[in-house]
């Protein structure tokens, strides 16, 4: 019921639209994930409309993939979706794999389904703990952040950075796994689950956060088909869609793990879909670290797409010739002036990067299809109806990352 | 080991919606790389051939892209737009490609049959230009509501026009 301020009659003139309240939420606001901008129409506490706008972190990504060579586009890849960064850095990779006709080595897939699926449980932690932030539970926020940590040492042990990798390189990865890294993920393995368990103690039965969350932003099944949802927002709404089941990349054929899918489409169905996910990527991982194949982890150099190792570099002929090759300007290697497009399953849904090559080693146009920007452009039918006090829980479990929105 | 190009024409042409997009608009050149069908159709029965394959089972709407061919070699036209499409139902996935030129590169939108389109038609309308008749709100996305360029096209230079230099001045007694 609302009051308007003006008129008390309830005549025809009274219900029009001058009683709605715009309310400006962003670009900056503490409770939303980066810099996006909601124009909220309410009534009283209700929100009428929402006119959502981005743009605000537009760094002209797909417009610096013209410049750069497929090496260093990787760093790049990293910005987007920075909270897994890994796996942007492998589905960029992947497309340009796929682009250029190359089979990686087994050990490679192994270790970029590892850092994939440790990427993904990085991602869920930082999703499901900022909804419990923006929801109030700040103690949930911190066991997730401190697993997160976990996480970033393990990734500095391996390749040097904690956050932005750029990890991955064509036909290979950069820095191979050591001893230590494998040490380091089985003690994570072993640790996990117990921190797992009690988020799980914190949040899923506790009355105000089901409260907050169950019937909050219902997205059903014909309608996350209608606005191309995928990963966990449309596996939540019942569309059982995985692109490591439905189309297996990298080693992802050789474990055994589940898909999470719920029916009920609203935000708590998807926090309790990232939350079983991270125990199925943890599943995963235990799987290939214990199996991880032995044998070199870059492409052989005789295909001269792979900077060899220092030692080829100084003691083969081949490798001083195939790092000649890479290295200097006008050289390079050979892409087909073709286009094609490859996506994984990222955290958030399809991340998938179209490539057009023409010849030189620089993409001619490299689109990256942004999971992010299909789940805001969801946000204004889930959340009419809704309180304002709603609009972080929906906006959270989205997992909305404005630098992989605005690119 | 890389492998040689797989591209085949469509002689063979197996794939059973390419099919059909043969006999409800003419032939079209067609070709599998990489595992992955594509699909070249002209412009003005594009609206109808992907409202067909949506009818064939292509519900789900991966993205809508645009190339600039501007400064490839042996390009016949201008912009090539890419439509992406995939079935939730048996995982296929088709590319639908065809081309529009300057000037006012125009092209029917596909919000009435995927609502997924609308944002990203958006985007393909702010960063090259191409009109999308029939959209139901087509402004600008990620640039600025009065930037005036199209940025992701060839002839914008990487570091732009100098926009970001002359912002307008507002003191507070303006504002």
């Amino acid at each position: 019921m609302s009051i308007a301020p003006t008129e008390f009659e309830s005549s025809p003139e009274a219900r029009s639209e001058d009683y709605l309240w715009t309310l400006n939420f962003g670009p900056q606001h503490p409770a939303t994930h980066t810099t996006l901008r909601l124009v909220l129409k309410l009534d009283g506490e209700r929100v009428v409309d929402a006119v959502p706008e981005m743009g605000y972190l537009h760094s002209g990504f797909e417009k610096l993939a013209e410049h750069l060579t497929f090496n260093q586009y990787v760093t790049v890849t990293d910005r987007m979706n920075y909270i897994s960064p890994m796996a942007n850095n492998v589905a960029w990779h992947h497309s340009v794999e796929t682009l250029l006709g190359i089979n990686l080595t087994p050990r490679c897939t192994y270790i970029r389904t590892i850092v994939a699926e440790l990427a993904r449980i990085s991602d869920h932690l930082l999703s499901n703990g900022a909804v419990g932030l923006d929801t109030g539970a700040f103690t949930y926020f911190l066991y997730a952040f401190y697993q997160r940590e976990v996480i970033y040492d393990i990734f500095e042990t391996l390749c040097g950075a904690r956050f932005t990798n750029s990890y991955t390189r064509v036909g290979g990865v950069s820095h191979d796994f050591t001893p230590l890294v494998i040490e380091k993920i089985r003690g994570f393995v072993k640790t996990f689950p117990k921190t797992l368990n009690d988020m799980q103690r914190l949040l899923n039965r506790n009355r105000i956060f089901v409260d907050r969350t169950q019937g909050v932003g219902m997205l059903t099944k014909e309608e996350a088909i209608n606005r191309g949802a995928t990963g966990p927002v449309a596996r939540a709404s019942g569309v059982t869609r995985d692109l490591r089941r439905d189309e297996p990349y990298l080693a992802y054929d050789d474990f055994d793990f589940q898909i999470s899918c719920a029916s009920t489409g609203d935000c708590y169905a998807r926090y309790l879909i990232r939350m079983q996910e991270m125990r199925e990527s943890l599943k995963i991982v235990e799987q290939a670290i214990e199996h991880l194949p032995s044998g070199p982890v870059n492409i052989g150099i005789d295909e001269r797409m792979t900077l060899p190792t220092k030692n080829q570099v100084y003691s083969t002929i081949e490798g001083t010739i195939s790092h000649f090759e890479l290295s200097m300007s006008n050289r390079g290697f050979e892409v087909p002036c073709e286009e094609s497009y490859a996506a994984i399953e990222a955290p958030n849904g399809e991340l998938g990067f179209y490539i057009v090559g023409d010849g030189e080693d620089q993409a001619y146009r490299a689109r990256c299809r942004p999971p992010s920007v299909l789940n805001f452009a969801m946000f204004p039918h889930l959340i009419r109806g809704h309180t304002l006090s709603d609009v972080v829980a929906v906006l959270g479990s989205l997992n909305i990352i404005a630098a992989e929105l605005d690119r | 080991m890389t492998n040689t190009s797989k591209t085949s024409t469509s002689n063979a042409v197996e794939n059973t919606h390419v099919r059909a997009i043969n006999a409800f608009c003419g032939p079209v050149e067609s070709s599998i790389y990489r595992d992955q069908q594509r699909v070249i159709v002209p412009v003005e029965k594009c609206f109808d051939a992907l409202s067909m394959l949506k009818d064939r089972g292509f519900d789900l709407f991966i993205d809508v892209t645009c190339v600039d061919y501007l400064e490839y070699r042996k390009a016949k036209h201008r912009y090539g737009l890419v439509y992406l499409l995939a079935s939730t139902i048996n995982a296929e996935r088709l590319t639908v490609r065809t081309f529009v030129d300057d000037p006012q590169p125009t092209v029917a939108s596909v919000v009435p049959l995927w609502e997924a389109a609308n944002w990203l038609e958006r985007e393909v309308w702010d960063l090259f230009g191409i009109h999308f008749t029939g959209h139901p709100d087509l402004r600008r996305l990620v640039m600025p509501e009065e930037f005036t360029a199209h940025p992701l096209r060839k002839d914008y230079p990487l570091q732009g026009r100098g926009e970001r230099h002359n912002f307008p001045v507002i003191t507070r007694d303006h504002s």
